[in-house]
């Protein structure tokens, strides 16, 4: 198993090195830069700045250089941790971006919880009573599920939660709480903000995991070792969660890598919404002012993301299901 | 099996006429084919289709919902951008329908006030002023399909205002607003659809039939595209278009960079069902009867998955309304005086404003009625497109 870790791992280089240049290449194509931005912005509020303000914040910034110079100054110091300086908020980008980065991975990493919870048992219960009225309606609401966007779940839960039952609906803490030091008050505080975001974060690929549960395990169940399973008097109980289930649950693993990137969008529209410090609201904002360190290392970020999670799910795949061979 | 033996006879009897023309023989079967299963295919789809009934709904619902965008400016009792500020934010007001013991749809009349703490404005509907509601009733003038001037609106009043799902900050009417922004938002879901399957199409089946350097070429380029996630590399894209640009044309470069990401989805399902039917006899025959590769893959593949091509373009609809309306909410997608779904949700984004005017969120539902409307048809229609499996 070693060597082939070790050949998917380096198979990843090649990727990250066309990832890092298309992420370049997207961040510099907005007309102007950084400094045409500040430039209308100060313009905007009255003022404006002489050609060699202008030209000493583009040498300062290193936007004067070549594209392939920035790019290499840029991509350089990544292997030492170093992702560059965001030009709005003067600060190195993995400062402005650490602790966000850590609630975005702590959501989706709930959400992908919430979502293998769930659908798993569903998944089971209706692939087992095939178009019983459980079935139906779960299919239904599976349905339901899909077509939902996060956006709309979020404004629904911002207005119910806080008209209806009256319960601060956005945010991560209530506000006496934001600055508090750690305490198990503050943790009790934020784990009453947080489910209902991972739940409207995990509702989509929920609905995704029971059909591909349902669909998987049908399969499985027409297939001969089962027949036998049963032939020879296991209880039933047994034939599916032993039998079955185990099989059919490789599915689930191997769309892994396609619900990450679901789950990276969501946080960002989740996060806007609910007002919660994921990388999404940060991402925007850098987008539109032209902060491109800090928008192209977001976006790096979040590809880099999608291919770990795929890398991850085809060694978890590789690792139980003895039938993969690792050439 | 007679159909079969049938072009199996006119085969054979046209290399006895010594009629050896690769066009010919090709035509003659592709004549054969048509006639005998062509035809019979699409209406054992349609027979199919029928019966599931969640999926005829959402057809329908599909439907209704384009013949409103046609006919939009009918429908909308106001126009675009028909301000009346007296009225503005305007919760939705209830329709009554029986007066006076007898059918007559009407709206009470509205006085408005001052809430005397926060001071804002009140609305308190007043029995007494029964306004009728009137059909084919005459208003704004605007030209029907773009073609025909008129003024006549499907429903209205007379004075006051009906506005049944509420009204914005400018005291735009919300229906009216809704019934124009889907005119964007579901044709931005057809012209994104049709280029992702131009190019899904075209790279899709070449790699699917060519195999060898075609096939890992456009593979590779698959997996890149597909390495960003669709969200960010969509907002990154759009947050470059410049804001001076004529919103028609940013409408147009949007659906083209949606079309960007989509077509990769289209390339990857219609190669594996054109590897599939590229080894079946069909496709053999035509080979050994000197059929040249575009003629194969023009008369004979294309034609062969046209019915997958529908069902996988249904499907991917409601991605292409999802990411419209993800983009214009977040203010990086549609720009007004263009009005789409999302660009009216994008009201809804401040949070104080939400939770005094929870209705500026309806245009959200639509978003999902839709989705969820295109998600029932296409599932119909992927059953339906096999209608020799049971």
């Amino acid at each position: 198993m070693l060597p082939y870790i070790v050949k998917r791992v380096l198979g990843m280089i090649p990727s990250l090195i066309i990832i890092s240049f298309i992420t370049f290449f997207v961040i510099q194509l907005p007309p102007g830069d950084f400094v045409t931005s500040v430039q209308s912005q100060v313009a905007s509020s009255g003022g404006g700045m002489d050609a060699t303000t202008v030209e000493a914040l583009r040498v300062r910034y290193g936007l004067d250089q070549p594209q392939v110079v920035q790019y290499w100054r840029w991509i350089k110091g990544f292997p030492t941790g170093d992702f560059g300086y965001s030009l709005e908020w003067s600060a190195p980008v993995w400062d402005v971006i650490a602790t966000r980065m850590g609630w975005t991975l702590l959501l989706s990493g709930l959400a992908l919880v919430f979502m293998w919870v769930v659908s798993i048992p569903i998944g089971v219960y209706s692939a087992t009573h095939q178009y019983s009225i459980g079935d139906n309606i779960f299919s239904f609401l599976g349905f339901l599920g899909l077509s939902i966007p996060d956006f709309l779940l979020s404004l629904i839960w911002l207005v119910v939660g806080t008209l209806v039952l009256g319960i601060p609906a956005y945010g991560l803490f209530s506000p006496e709480m934001a600055d508090a030091p750690w305490s198990l008050a503050k943790f009790l505080d934020l784990l009453k903000h947080l489910w209902a975001p991972v739940i409207i974060m995990g509702i989509i690929g929920t609905a995704e995991l029971i059909r591909i549960m349902r669909g998987s395990l049908l399969d499985v169940l027409n297939q001969q070792y089962v027949t036998t399973a049963r032939a020879k008097g296991l209880h039933e109980k047994k034939v599916i969660k032993k039998y079955a289930v185990r099989m059919a649950i490789n599915p689930l693993i191997s769309v892994l890598g396609m619900q990450i990137p679901k789950m990276i969008s969501s946080s960002i529209i989740v996060g806007l919404v609910l007002s919660i410090p994921t990388v999404g609201p940060i991402f925007l904002r850098s987008l539109i002012s032209q902060d491109m360190y800090l928008a192209g290392v977001i976006l790096l970020f979040m590809a880099v993301m999608l291919l770990v999670s795929n890398l991850l799910a085809d060694l978890v795949l590789a690792w139980i299901d003895p039938r993969i061979r690792y050439e | 099996m007679q159909d079969f033996k049938g072009t199996a006879q006119r085969i054979t009897d046209l290399y006895n006429q010594q009629d050896l023309s690769d066009e010919s023989i090709a035509q003659q079967m592709l004549q054969s084919e048509q006639t005998a299963e062509a035809t019979s295919q699409w209406r054992l789809m349609w027979r199919k289709f029928k019966r599931n009934r969640t999926a005829v709904i959402g057809g329908v619902v599909v439907l209704l919902f384009y013949l409103t965008a046609l006919f939009g400016d009918f429908v909308a009792p106001y126009s675009l951008e028909d301000r009346m500020t007296q009225y503005s934010y305007l919760p939705p007001q209830k329709i009554r329908f029986i007066a006076d013991g007898r059918f007559q749809p009407h709206v009470y009349g509205l006085k408005s006030g001052r809430d005397p703490l926060t001071l804002q404005r009140t609305y308190v509907p007043d029995p007494e002023h029964k306004i009728p509601i009137r059909f084919f009733v005459e208003g704004s003038p605007y030209k029907l399909m773009g073609l025909f001037p008129t003024n006549r609106h499907l429903f209205g009043v007379e004075e006051g205002i009906v506005s049944i799902l509420g009204t914005d900050g400018q005291g735009r009417d919300m229906f009216s607003r809704i019934i124009k922004g889907s005119q964007i938002s579901l044709t931005v879901g057809l012209v994104g659809v049709a280029l992702s399957l131009l190019i899904g199409a075209v790279l899709g089946v070449a790699s699917g039939y060519y195999g060898g350097w075609v096939d890992n070429l456009v593979q590779r380029g698959i997996e890149i595209v597909r390495s960003f996630p669709p969200i960010p590399l969509w907002m990154a894209l759009t947050a470059a278009l410049p804001q001076h640009w004529p919103p028609l044309l940013t409408y147009f470069v949007i659906t083209v960079i949606l079309s960007l990401i989509g077509w990769t989805w289209l390339a990857r399902q219609l190669r594996g069902k054109v590897l599939a039917i590229r080894e079946e006899d069909f496709i053999m025959a035509a080979r050994l009867a000197g059929a040249s590769d575009r003629w194969i893959i023009f008369r004979h593949l294309i034609p062969a998955t046209f019915s997958h091509i529908v069902v996988i373009s249904t499907l991917s609809m409601p991605s292409m309304i999802l990411a419209e309306s993800s983009l214009s909410f977040l203010g990086l997608g549609i720009r007004p005086p263009l009005t789409s779904w999302g660009v009216l949700l994008k009201q809804a984004q401040n949070t104080q404003v939400l939770l005094l005017y929870p209705w500026l969120m309806i245009p959200g539902f639509f978003v999902a009625i839709s989705i969820l409307a295109f998600n029932f048809m296409g599932d119909g229609l992927r059953d339906a497109a096999d209608p020799y499996t049971v």
